[in-house]
Formats: structure tokens, sequence, C-alpha cells
């Protein structure tokens, strides 16, 4: 009875609103992608509210204050909630801003790469032939390198820093969504309803647009939020192997860094510093499994053809 | 040697003609030479129909005719007329060296196609209102920016002289009437092009081709610019202006729908194909074809793929249709049955090659070619006693297709000189013609 009403109620209103209405009851009863919502959403609010929370102490916010030179890092107390990190930096604060760097990182690599990546891919797989052949060449040697030393040979080249592990990333990221992209649109472009736009008189640039593209997206896009997740754990490699940002700066792959010397503990108590090792491991892994989650979650809403079975 | 003709394509009606037309593909294990050589001729308001087995090259030759065969196949020599409207009934327009854009223009217009199986012919991520309204917005864009126009005057002028909105429904009519003269300038340009190229046609000197390619070029790059208006269009928030022009398209969207004979249109618009049934999915697909009042329909194997009852549906709408809106339908099929039933003239293809040509009467009671004859005797009849003939063997490969007559292997009236000549295409009755060397040229030969 109560689904009735429901349909009704919603025959009434504009259809966009409808479908929009429609997509979010269909995401909302999922518990996973609930999961990777919320997560996804904290992170995000944690990163605008960063000021709020963690008012900067230096004119460069992403500067880690740290009260004194001692190596050894102190457990969580009053002054430091999640305690501090090898020369008193302040882990609470570094796991806040570099939220907010997390975001900064992880977006802007992946929104380039889909960039890259889906007009190469667009290019690749609808005219096929010779502009196809040196594409995928060109990402099959993209593949052949091994990414994590190719990446670190050059962020040495391009300079240091978060802006270089940006580039470096932005450069070495795309040739998989071409390649995605690609073999899907190869897989729509012999669909019947492709010769049959084409029967009905579609041009090519129609045809590529608002024919293939929006039926071969959906692998791309789920790798796309998937990979926000992973384009972190990278750049926290990076800057793990002392590639990335400058000591002392808030971003989560620097943290690990600074508490790299700790993670064995002391002789007799392995676990004597458990805190600078476990709570920036946690929170890498929460943000990276909220990203997964939600991908998951974005193909099984968004695809017409999964929908009101 | 003069290429082998059926029917002059100049006898009186003719709509579209095809040519010895070779079509073949390319792929990994050979050249798969798909047309051999096919002259088909369909003349103004009559059902054409296209026979023979799987694999014999029906839809390759309406995919020709269309020029849509899907790469690797190609489109090697042969010509194909049309002979769409006056100005060109005596001589056809040549498509084979025309321009994709010009191609863009005929498909879904002048010519359009409803395909064998209507649920992969439909998109799945489109709406039922985008993918039929489509042939509306590429075919008649001006006559939908007037309906569009006339109205917004109507409810314009229905308002209160002190009305604010009168002032952004006169923006909206001039961003309406800016896109409107880009449609009419392109429709003047392009008009000139295609007259121009059809004057040069025959022509084959140094001069006239690099005319042709320049204009073909010209062509290509033409484009309805709508100063301002193809501007805003692109923008999202500005491209509401077009509102009221999505409303016009949505209720021709709708009246085509309900003409075809699909209860609640209105709601059935907004529907995804996925959400459909297959009979309504391929009304759907006839809806998108008929869209544009098109001269010549091209079914191919409409109903092969629904249940017996929509089948009956669908044969008595296309009936139905060709009474009252198409000129000419030109329907591929392997049911004898349905040809009998709804054609007037029929071609029966094997390997690539046109076997006989001939009225439905006229085939059915005299069958010339031994392809035909067995293939109208392995019909199943309600009062068969013995078994059921058949045809020996089965389609050969066309990589490497049976030398001379490339029914040869199979005929069971096989002489010596088949497996060395292809034979020539007689008439051996006025209207009905043949290849076959069992009916040798009686001086009424194309050659």
């Amino acid at each position: 009875m109560e689904t009735k009403t429901d349909q009704s109620h919603l025959k009434a209103m504009h259809p966009r609103l409808r479908e929009l209405l429609f997509t979010l009851r269909r995401f909302m009863k999922n518990p996973l992608s609930v999961i990777g919502l919320s997560l996804v959403v904290i992170f995000g609010l944690i990163a605008l509210l960063a000021p709020v929370l963690q008012p900067p102490k230096y004119a460069d916010p992403y500067k880690i204050p740290h009260t004194g030179f001692r190596a050894q890092p102190s457990p969580p107390s009053a002054e430091h909630p999640l305690g501090t990190m090898q020369q008193q930096y302040d882990m609470l604060y570094g796991l806040v801003w570099g939220t907010r760097s997390a975001f900064r990182i992880g977006v802007a690599v992946v929104a380039a790469n889909l960039l890259i990546g889906i007009v190469l891919g667009l290019l690749a797989g609808y005219f096929g032939g010779a502009l196809d052949e040196i594409i995928m060449r060109i990402t099959d040697i993209f593949f052949a390198m091994p990414f994590l030393v190719v990446a670190m040979a050059l962020v040495v080249a391009v300079g240091r820093g978060l802006k270089a592990v940006v580039i470096v990333l932005i450069i070495l990221g795309w040739p998989s969504y071409t390649r995605v992209l690609r073999s899907d649109i190869l897989v729509t472009r012999g669909k019947d309803f492709i010769l049959a736009a084409r029967a009905s008189g579609a041009s090519h640039l129609r045809i590529m647009f608002t024919h293939i593209l929006p039926n071969a997206l959906y692998s791309v896009l789920i790798l796309a939020s998937l990979n926000i997740g992973t384009t972190i754990l990278t750049a926290a490699a990076l800057s793990f192997l002392g590639l990335g940002s400058e000591t002392g700066t808030a971003d989560w792959g620097q943290i690990i860094s600074l508490c790299r010397g700790w993670i064995l503990g002391t002789a007799g108590n392995p676990f004597a510093y458990w805190y600078v090792v476990f709570i920036p491991g946690f929170v890498i892994s929460l943000f990276v499994l909220g990203w997964n989650l939600m991908g998951d979650a974005v193909r099984d809403v968004f695809d017409p053809r999964m929908r009101r079975r | 040697m003069e290429p082998l003709v059926e029917p002059k394509p100049t006898t009186a009606g003719t709509l579209a003609a095809t040519q010895d037309l070779f079509t073949n593909f390319y792929t990994f294990e050979g050249v798969v030479r798909a047309l051999n050589g096919v002259s088909v001729v369909i003349r103004h308001g009559e059902t054409y129909g296209l026979v023979g087995e799987s694999g014999c090259g029906k839809s390759v030759t309406v995919r020709s005719l269309m020029r849509i065969v899907q790469a690797p196949g190609r489109i090697d020599s042969g010509k194909i007329l049309l002979f769409l409207n006056e100005a060109n009934r005596t001589r056809g327009i040549e498509i084979v060296d025309r321009t994709e854009a010009y191609m863009e223009s005929i498909r879904g217009c002048d010519i359009s196609m409803i395909f064998q199986e209507p649920g992969a012919a439909l998109n799945p991520v489109m709406s039922v209102l985008d993918q039929v309204g489509e042939s509306y917005r590429f075919h008649r864009m001006q006559q939908m920016i007037d309906e569009t126009l006339a109205r917004l005057q109507e409810s314009r002028s229905a308002m209160r002289p002190a009305d604010p909105r009168r002032a952004l429904r006169r923006l909206q009519a001039a961003l309406l009437r800016a896109e409107r003269a880009g449609y009419a300038r392109y429709a003047a340009r392009v008009a000139r092009i295609d007259n121009e190229l059809y004057q040069l046609e025959d022509r084959q000197d140094e001069k006239a081709r690099d005319r042709k390619r320049s204009l073909n070029h010209a062509r290509d790059r033409t484009w309805p610019h709508g100063g301002g208006a193809s501007v805003a269009r692109r923008v999202p928030i500005l491209r509401r202006y077009r509102r009221p022009l999505d409303a016009i398209i949505r209720g021709h969207v709708v009246e085509l729908l309900r003409s075809l004979g699909i209860p609640n249109p209105e709601n059935v618009v907004q529907r995804y194909p996925h959400e459909l049934s297959g009979g309504m999915q391929q009304r759907i697909v006839i809806a998108m074809a008929l869209a544009c009042h098109p001269t010549l329909l091209v079914a191919d194997e409409p109903t092969s793929n629904l249940d017996v009852t929509i089948q009956a549906q669908i044969v008595e709408l296309i009936k139905e249709l060709k009474r009252t809106s198409i000129s000419s339908v030109l329907f591929i099929t392997h049911d004898l049955g349905l040809v009998a039933e709804v054609c007037d003239r029929v071609t029966v293809m094997y390997a690539g090659d046109v076997s006989e040509t001939a009225s439905v009467r006229e085939l059915f009671r005299e069958p010339l070619h031994p392809y035909t004859v067995g293939l109208l005797a392995s019909v199943p009849k309600a009062e068969q006693q013995e078994e059921l003939s058949m045809i020996p063997g089965a389609v050969p490969n066309l990589i490497r297709p049976p030398q001379g007559c490339r029914f040869h292997p199979r005929c069971p009236k096989r002489m010596e000189i088949c497996e060395r000549e292809k034979p020539a295409t007689v008439e051996h009755e006025p209207g009905h013609w043949v290849a076959c060397h069992l009916y040798p040229g009686n001086g009424r030969s194309a050659q």
C-alpha cells in the first residue's frame, strides 16, 4: 500500500526530479553505499572545517606546529589528543589538514586523468585505425614501466614537493582510463543502436557524444572513484619515500614518513609507539575504503541498464 | 563489357537502384565478397521484397544502399542511384561518391530503416522521447522552430502588457529566430552545393573532378550557425530558452506514437527501452523511422524476433502505413509466406548474387531459377504427406566463393558452363528477370 501511494505522488513531479529521488532512494537502500558516502562526506567536512577544528598557528596552515625537537613521539595526552610524532609534530593537526591535501591531490589527479583518458580513449575507440594503434601503443609503453620507479624518477626530475607529485601522477595515471574506455567504446560501437542512429541521420560527433559515450562511461567513472583512494595511497608512498612534501607538511604520506623510524617500537616492547603507526594508517585506510564503497555504489545507481529490475 | 543491368533504372517510377554493386569485407581471414554485382530496382509506390537464406547479402545490400556498411566493409564498385523527387526523376543522384554529410541528410529523412531486433536497435540510456525526437532534431528543425515561435507569439499575446514575462518570451523568440535563420542559411547553402554536384555528376574531366572535390569538402564543413544562439544552446542554464521547442518536439513525438497505436503515449515517451515489451519496442523503432515521412522505408526482417501475434500486428501496421504515409517499402525477410502477403515484387538473392526478380504472383506461379524452385519446395505445406524437400549443402564461404555461378555446387540442374561463367541476368518474360545458364539470353539480355 505504502509503495503505491509513493508512486502516485512521484508521478506528479517533474521527470528529472523523479529520476533524482529514485536514484537517491536506491542509493540509500544499500548499507555499503551509505557507509561509503558517509565516510567521504565526513572527510569532506573535516577538510572544509579544518581552520575551525585546528586553527593554524603559522602563516602557512599546511605547516604542522611542533613543540620542541625531542625525537621520541609522545602518546596521546590532553594537549595532543592523538599524540605527537618525531620532533613533537602534533598528530591531530597533521591529520586534519592532511585531509585537505588528500582531497586536493586525489581530486586534481583523478579529474585530469579522467579528462585525458576520455579524450584519448574516445578518439582511439571510435576512429580506430592508425590513431588507435598509436594511442594504444603509447599506453602499452606506460604499462610496461614499473610505476613507482618511474614515478620516483619523474618526481626528482620535475622537482620535489606536493605539486611535483600531482603532476607526475597525472602524467602516469591516464593510460588505464584510456584503455578501459576504449574497450567499452569498441563494444558499444558494434551495437545495433549505433547503426540505427546512423540510419536516422546522426553525425559522427552526435554518435560519439550522445550515443556511445553515455553507454561506455560507467566503467571509467567507477574506475575514477576507486582511483581517488589509490591515488592517495601512491602519493603517500612517494611522500613516505621522502620524495613528496617537505618535512612537517600536513600530508598523510609525510606523517607516515615521519613515523617510519618508530614502527618497530623498542626492544622488548614492539608496540611502544603503536599510535604513530596505527592512527595515520587507520585514517588513510578509512579514506580509501570510503571511495571504494562509493565507486561500487555509483555503478549500481547510475547505470540505467541495471535499474528497475 | 557493359555492366549487367536488371530492368533499366530509368523505367518509369524508379525510386532507388543499385547497379552492379560490389561490397567486400576486409577481415583477417581474407576478403569476404559479400555482394557480387548486385543490381536491384525499387519503384515508387511498391513493396519490394528481398529474400534469401541467412548470409546471402540481403542486409548488406540495404546497408550499402544507405551507405552504412560497417567497417571492415566497403563498397568497392558499382552505382547507387536515388530518384527522390521531380527534379531528379529522369536521372538519379549517384550517392556512392557523395560525402557523409550529404548521406546524413538523406538517412532518416528520405530513406529510413527498421531493424531486426528492436531491443538492440534502441539506445538503452536514452528515453523514448530523446530517441524518437532525434529524427525531428536532425531533419525538421526549421518546421519545429516555426511552430515554437507561433506558440510563443500566442502565449505572449495572451499576457497583460505589463507582465514582466513578456520580455523573457521576447528574448526566447529572438534566440530561436537566430537559430531559425541559421538553419535557413544552412539549407540554402547545402541545396546550392548539392545542386551543383548533381549537375557535375556525369563529367569526369580534371576540372570537374577538382570542383567536385572542393564542393564535397565545403558540404562537410557547412554547419547551421545560429549566431549567439549556437553558443547559448550549449550553456547549461541559458539553454533553457529552448524549452518551448522541446515541448513542441515532445508534442510531435506523442502524436506520432499515438498514431502508431501505442496506448498512453504521454507516459511511454518518458520510459527507457528496457521498460517496454518487444512489440512496443518495435513500434518505437518504427516511429523513429517514420518521424520524417520517408519516401522509402527499409524493413530489415522487422518481425523475425517477435512472437507470432506481435508479428501479425507489426506486419499489419507496416501494410497500413504503406497505404497511408510512405511511398515504398523495401522488405527484407527469409519468410516466403510474409513475402506473398506483403510484397508486390521480389528479388531472390543467393550468396551475394541476384538469382531472380519478378512480381510476387509470377515468382510463386513459375519460379525459374533452380534456387528459387528449391526455396519454394522447402516451405512446409499443411496437406503435405511426404518428407520436406530441402536444398542440399549450405551457403558457401564467401572468402572463397565458388567460381562461375555461385549456386552451382548445390544446383540440381548443374551444367558444365556453370562452373566457369557467371550467368548474365536476362529478362525471360516481361518483368521476370533471372540469372541462370538454363535461360540463355533471348535477345533481351541486359548485355
